[in-house]
């Protein structure tokens, strides 16, 4: 089987060990992996703050950059959530406005090949045990977008259950938004920060060594006000837990 | 709408005192997670709720888009049944109608039922100034109104003050507006209720005219809803000799059947009831029985202006149980007032600068205090995806675009001080639609990684002043796969 990989801006520039994850614990499943040179951001942060159209020519480069494959595969349940929901509103609005009806044809080729990373293990490969090796505990904040966006239900929790030497604990108030919310982080910094303290409150009161998520612009966030607060949680990606083996642990 | 929330810092600076003040937080914290609680294992008893809020979404998007139609239906029921009609356009044309209606009677005081809509076009501070005293009846409005205070929850208007707090009010202020506390007053709620029985006991038996909105009105009875929990405006409704009341026009449902669905999503909704306590309807008037005199006034005040519009509208459809406040994680932050309305949380933030338009610094401001994590639609009874709306509002705050202002097509230019972010946008997109840019800007930022401050300049401090930046990378993701995969391995 092979997949492209939508690795994501924010994972290109910031955190390409999420990136790198995606790779090898695919190839490890037997995936091979493309990446499409071309792609670039979804859009979201544009869109999200109300610039749609300049959201557009990024719908329409991502839509291109992934026309030829059957999966694309994105480590972030919040873009995925964008192409998923938002791309046919964004093509729909611009055929009303008379600009056409091709970035409508590109949003609907292209919504329903992506799979955000949990749900094409679970659904399309069929995996709930990556063969993870990873030995601590961890507590699972569900993002929003993935949450409520595209549904991911237990998908998360049900692989990292299956990590091996893993421990993994429950997080209270974990449905609750941690937030970030793209631009709101600065547009509402004081809402936004006691959102995010509550939240690390929250995952520090269970004992747990990491805090994972599954969308690095909201671990971003934590990870930040964790780090600001000397404390010794440490954010991690979703993926970079699968990934790692006894062979080749986290580094 | 009112003039009360004239001048209101935009929501950034007013959530800003909101999440600073501990105890306000403490009690919001409290107020909202114990009903969110209650409302889920309310909702959770139904097997059909899928279906009851799908049907409640269906019976109001078909009556919005045939509002014409059933509001002279409504008018013509209403009348055949007695009662008296009167269409305003706007807030000043509603507070005229009720303070000429009052005046009429010959009486300088109303009793209130709790009404949102009187609250929206600020008709306590015009009957004031026609010398007409106006008394809530609802025990929170009571508080709000003992306490010079402003409601900052649509159902639980003093979801702001505590058991303490009351206890002050009550102490310091009934007296000066009838039957004082008893004393001594302790801050039981019982005690605190008994407290406010006595004192409105008294205006319930002097009161010659009440005042009241409606939950709902059916068009083809004229028949009149009103849900409460406390009774008190069962009082008003039935003693008083004359009954005024103000309801917005999308309150309108076609049917007495359609009440079916309505009554069980919103008890369940707004207070985790399976059913309120006091359900009052009333059609026209009755000889003999209940007030003589029943006068509606259908409310527009930006309604028909919210209507045309084809996202927005679906705004129209809340039944005003405020779930979406009570799930809402910057409502429990930045509490109620922060919003600038009557009507806060996610639905005020998409509902008001609808009304009111995005002209003023806390309507433009409105649509960002969110970060749609959709917590609001997924337990909005008639399924109003908030979100979407708010992200279609914020185009129309940045990008500008057709309104429909007092029933006239209008083209809004973008709003003022959004000259910067704009411009970042576009850079942004500029360099993300260009990836051998974007790959150049990716290894000059791993060049700079070093320099990295750990405050920034401008916007970005605002991140910068209570949180680390993440750090930069050596090297992005797509120079590690043309290094590691692009070349035969």
């Amino acid at each position: 089987m092979r997949a492209a990989l939508f690795v994501t801006c924010v994972n290109d520039a910031l955190y390409p060990r999420t990136g790198i994850a995606v790779v090898r614990l695919l190839e490890r499943l037997g995936v091979a992996v493309d990446f499409p040179a071309a792609q670039s951001c979804c859009g979201q942060p544009q869109y999200n703050t109300g610039y749609r159209y300049e959201a557009e020519p990024l719908v329409r480069r991502t839509a291109r950059a992934f026309a030829g494959h059957e999966y694309v595969v994105t480590p972030s349940g919040s873009c995925a959530a964008m192409i998923r929901e938002h791309y046919p509103r964004i093509g729909r609005k611009a055929a009303e406005e008379g600009r056409g009806g091709e970035l409508a044809e590109a949003a609907a080729s292209l919504a329903p090949r992506v799979y955000e990373l949990t749900e094409f293990l679970v659904d399309v490969l069929g995996v709930t045990d990556v063969g993870a090796y990873f030995p601590h505990t961890v507590t699972y904040h569900p993002s929003c977008h993935g949450l409520r966006g595209l549904g991911l239900g237990d998908r998360p929790r049900r692989l990292l259950a299956a990590v091996k030497g893993l421990d993994l604990v429950d997080l209270p108030g974990a449905e609750e938004c941690c937030g970030f919310g793209g631009t709101f982080a600065v547009k509402n910094p004081d809402v936004s920060t006691a959102m995010g303290a509550d939240k690390i409150r929250a995952a520090a009161g269970t004992g747990a060594q990491v805090l994972c998520g599954a969308d690095n612009s909201c671990l971003a966030h934590l990870d930040g006000l964790l780090r600001r607060a000397d404390s010794p949680l440490r954010a991690l990606h979703l993926a970079e837990i699968l990934a790692a083996t006894e062979e080749e642990p986290l580094p | 709408m009112t003039g009360t929330y004239l001048g209101m810092p935009a929501f950034p600076e007013a959530a800003r005192e909101a999440v600073r003040d501990e105890v306000l937080r403490a009690n919001l914290r409290h107020a909202t997670h114990t009903i969110r609680d209650k409302r889920a294992r309310a909702v959770a008893e139904l097997a059909d709720w899928d279906r009851l809020r799908a049907a409640g979404k269906a019976v109001k998007d078909h009556t919005l888009r045939h509002l014409d139609r059933y509001l002279l239906q409504l008018e013509a029921a209403v009348t055949a049944a007695g009662g008296t009609v009167h269409w305003a356009a706007d807030a000043d044309e509603a507070n005229r109608i009720v303070t000429e209606l009052v005046l009429a009677t010959g009486e300088r005081e109303v009793v209130k039922v709790k009404s949102m809509a009187t609250q929206e076009i600020g008709l306590n501070e015009a009957l004031e100034a026609a010398g007409i005293a106006a008394y809530e009846t609802d025990l929170a409005e009571l508080i709000v109104q003992l306490g010079h205070d402003r409601p900052s929850h649509i159902l639980v208007p003093a979801i702001h003050r505590n058991r303490a707090e009351i206890r002050d009010i009550f102490r310091a202020e009934m007296g000066s507006w009838g039957r004082p506390a008893p004393e001594p007053l302790g801050d039981d709620p019982r005690e605190l209720a008994e407290a406010a029985r006595l004192h409105l006991r008294e205006k319930f038996l002097r009161a010659k005219v009440a005042v009241s909105g409606a939950n709902f009105m059916v068009a083809e009875t004229g028949t009149m809803v009103v849900l409460e929990s406390e009774g008190n405006g069962r009082m008003c409704l039935t003693l008083p000799e004359t009954l005024i009341s103000v309801v917005g026009i999308e309150k309108t449902v076609p049917t007495f059947r359609d009440l079916e669905i309505f009554l069980q999503t919103l008890p369940r909704s707004s207070t985790a009831e399976r059913m309120n306590p006091y359900t009052t309807m009333w059609t026209g008037t009755t000889a003999g029985d209940g007030p003589a005199a029943f006068h509606l006034v259908l409310l527009d005040n930006g309604r028909s202006d919210t209507l045309a519009d084809e996202t927005g509208r679906q705004a129209l459809r809340c039944i005003r149980c405020s779930a979406c406040l009570n799930v809402c994680p910057v409502y429990e932050r930045a509490g109620g007032h922060a919003y600038g309305s009557v009507y806060p949380g996610p639905i005020g933030a998409v509902l008001s600068p609808q009304l009111r338009g995005t002209g003023s610094a806390i309507d433009a401001s409105l649509p960002y205090a969110s970060t749609l994590c959709g917590a609001c639609y997924e337990v909005c009874p008639v399924a109003i995806d908030i979100p979407e709306v708010l992200v279609h509002l914020r185009e129309r705050v940045v990008q500008g675009g057709p309104v429909t202002r007092d029933g006239v097509r209008v083209t809004l230019r973008p709003a003022d001080g959004h000259t910067a972010e704009r411009a970042a946008m576009r850079a942004a997109r500029l360099l993300l639609d260009h990836p051998g840019a974007l790959r150049a800007g990716e290894r000059l930022l791993a060049r700079a990684r070093r320099l990295a401050p750990r405050r920034l300049p401008g916007a970005g401090r605002a991140w910068t002043d209570s949180r680390e930046l993440p750090t930069v990378p050596a090297e992005s993701f797509r120079d590690w796969w043309a290094r590691e995969r692009s070349t035969p391995r």
